[in-house]
């Protein structure tokens, strides 16, 4: 009796703290969304607001009228995430399947060659004069989608540790048997049987590419590379200009303010940016648990 | 010569064997070799005093006076304090804040209730920093934020000018880290309470243990192993930081570096924005070496805890 009491005690408590939880996750978009439907001229006398004196969806409208940069930035997002993810998860997989077979020769040299890169690295300065001076990446959609983000390391050794775990040898050998190369037992037993981790990877890889911005940060730069900035950069653009004259480092304010979008502009940006992800998320939420306890418990 | 024969021709067979398997790994090992292990060889870079003119392999050896001049510097302390400190509090912060969370939705009866928190947890970690620094923006800006704007109006303050008293920093970056970064650690520890033996809490249930009891003696106790692997991994990351929430979230501004200047912002800065080659390698290969170190030292302790969750 006692004991139910306490229960139910506990189960209120337990709910009233996971509520404010939630509300200190979810809060904070909430004002991003307000804020971007905020009219422009109370946003400036009242600040931001999660309710607004006044609402207005001209900043929408003007994203779709004007926002040819918006609609550009945006289309370079995507268009990195998806080739950058599917050409990630073509190189994890055709590395781990090889390091997941006991009989290939030199696996270890191998697995060690690509697991070292986890432990040591050379810092940004010589990675970042290679790139610009050696490779000439600069200004270029590689420096987008190549370093970095293209290979990882642990991708790699997580993929091969689920094969060798769950693909019986004697289903190549079998395939083997009826005279399936490597390739084709890569593709019509390897893949399909790999599906469950490589979605998590590619989940968790066009995640890092969308939300990416130091790779634009590093290596564009100039009115040529600002005509390749995704949409994390050109927020990262809008925000850090408006902290710059704010700062009031610069003469002359006048004219750059009038080029910088209003502040209920930006936030719509923002939230924009933001819309895929929250949208994907309730179907994704599943795989994301999953790929993040498995790379956890390894 | 007949047993030579087959021996050839099974060595050939093999070779064709093998061969597309080192195919396969070709594209991969080429793209670690340039995006991971020519910037190793970089590293003589800290130990050179860098002259564009005559080509960085031609420019001179000057020892170690790269990193004599950057610790030399007041940076070198502040740097190294704030990478340690702020890692320290987000390990610390992070777990106690993440196990409180886990324990309490892994107790929640209501089936729909429970999915909803458990999802809800997870969506700041799919954002971006950029999107953060809105977000903190938004709250701390001074002509527009929404703290010098309604809380502290009502409350009868004056507004502050956030982003210009560097005192603020690091309560204002460990809560947004936290924010971002606690459900992460959360589902982990709430996958590692649902794997606890039921038959322990039964048991404790006959013997008359209550709830907090149960956390108490069984619950925490039986998460001690995660926790410590958890935190020692993070330990092995301690002299990196995210570069994200440490730049853009302060937003580069000059006034508060005494607080949120960390040794990655500070090989960025002295690489791009003053252009010293020399104090950014110098800072780079220290925080690489010592990286290095730290990580296995700390993987030592992993494989001394749990064998199996070692990296090596």
């Amino acid at each position: 009796m006692l004991n139910s009491k306490g229960n139910k005690l506990f189960q209120t408590f337990a709910h009233i703290m996971l509520g404010i939880m939630v509300l200190l996750v979810l809060l904070p978009f909430v004002l991003v969304f307000m804020s971007s439907i905020t009219d422009e001229t109370s946003l400036i006398t009242n600040g931001y607001s999660f309710f607004p004196k006044k609402t207005s969806i001209d900043a929408y409208l003007y994203i779709l009228q004007q926002g040819g940069k918006i609609v550009r930035a945006y289309g370079i997002t995507i268009f990195v995430t998806i080739l950058g993810t599917s050409i990630n998860l073509i190189m994890s997989t055709l590395m781990a399947y090889p390091l997941s077979l006991k009989k290939l020769p030199y696996r270890r040299i191998i697995t060690f060659y690509v697991f070292f890169t986890m432990l040591f690295n050379g810092g940004l300065v010589p990675t970042y004069l290679m790139y610009t001076n050696v490779l000439h990446i600069k200004n270029t959609l590689f420096a987008l989608i190549v370093p970095n983000l293209l290979l990882s390391a642990y991708n790699v050794l997580l993929i091969r540790t689920f094969l060798s775990v769950n693909i019986p040898s004697a289903l190549y050998e079998a395939a083997r048997m009826d005279g399936a190369g490597q390739f084709r037992i890569l593709i019509s037993i390897v893949l399909p049987l790999a599906k469950p981790i490589l979605v998590t990877i590619g989940l968790f890889t066009g995640l890092a590419y969308w939300n990416d911005w130091t790779n634009g940060l590093y290596y564009l730069s100039g009115n040529e590379g600002q005509s390749l900035y995704g949409i994390q950069n050109l927020l990262n653009q809008m925000i850090t200009n408006i902290q710059y004259l704010a700062s009031g480092k610069v003469g002359g304010i006048g004219s750059e303010v009038a080029k910088m979008p209003a502040v209920s502009i930006r936030m719509a940006i923002a939230f924009v940016a933001m819309i895929p992800l929250l949208v994907l998320y309730p179907f994704l939420q599943k795989y994301f648990a999953k790929g993040i306890t498995v790379g956890a418990v390894k | 010569m007949n047993n030579t024969h087959t021996l050839k021709k099974k060595k050939r067979r093999r070779f064709k064997d093998l061969m597309p398997l080192y195919i396969m790994l070709l594209p991969g090992i080429i793209y670690l070799f340039i995006n991971n292990y020519m910037p190793m060889t970089g590293i003589i870079i800290a130990f050179k005093q860098v002259n564009f003119a005559k080509g960085i392999l031609n420019s001179p050896f000057i020892g170690l006076k790269n990193f004599e001049f950057l610790f030399r510097t007041k940076d070198a302390w502040i740097i190294t304090r704030n990478t340690l400190l702020y890692n320290l509090a987000f390990i610390i912060l992070n777990m106690i804040v993440g196990i409180f969370i886990a324990v309490l939705i892994v107790e929640i009866k209501h089936l729909f209730a429970k999915k909803i928190y458990q999802s809800a947890i997870l969506v700041p970690f799919l954002m971006s920093t950029v999107i953060l620094s809105y977000i903190v923006f938004a709250l701390f800006s001074s002509e527009n934020g929404m703290i010098n704007n309604s809380i502290l109006k009502l409350l009868g303050k004056d507004p502050i000018s956030w982003y210009n008293e560097p005192k603020y920093w690091p309560a204002i970056l460990i809560l947004t880290n936290l924010w971002k970064s606690v459900g992460y650690g959360c589902l982990i520890y709430i996958a590692s309470i649902i794997g606890i033996d039921k038959s322990l809490y039964e048991a404790a249930q006959l013997d008359g243990a209550g709830r907090w009891k149960r956390i108490r003696y069984i619950t925490l106790p039986s998460l001690l192993p995660t926790i410590i692997i958890l935190t020692l991994l993070s330990v092995g990351r301690i002299f990196y930081s995210d570069f994200g929430l440490f730049y853009q979230v302060p937003m580069n501004s000059g006034t508060l570096l005494k607080t949120t200047n960390v040794i990655d912002t500070y090989v960025y800065r002295s690489l791009m924005q003053l252009g010293n080659i020399g104090m950014a390698s110098a800072a780079g290969v220290y925080q690489s070496v010592v990286g290095f170190i730290v990580v296995l030292l700390s993987n030592w302790f992993v494989r001394k805890v749990d064998d199996e969750k070692a990296l090596f």
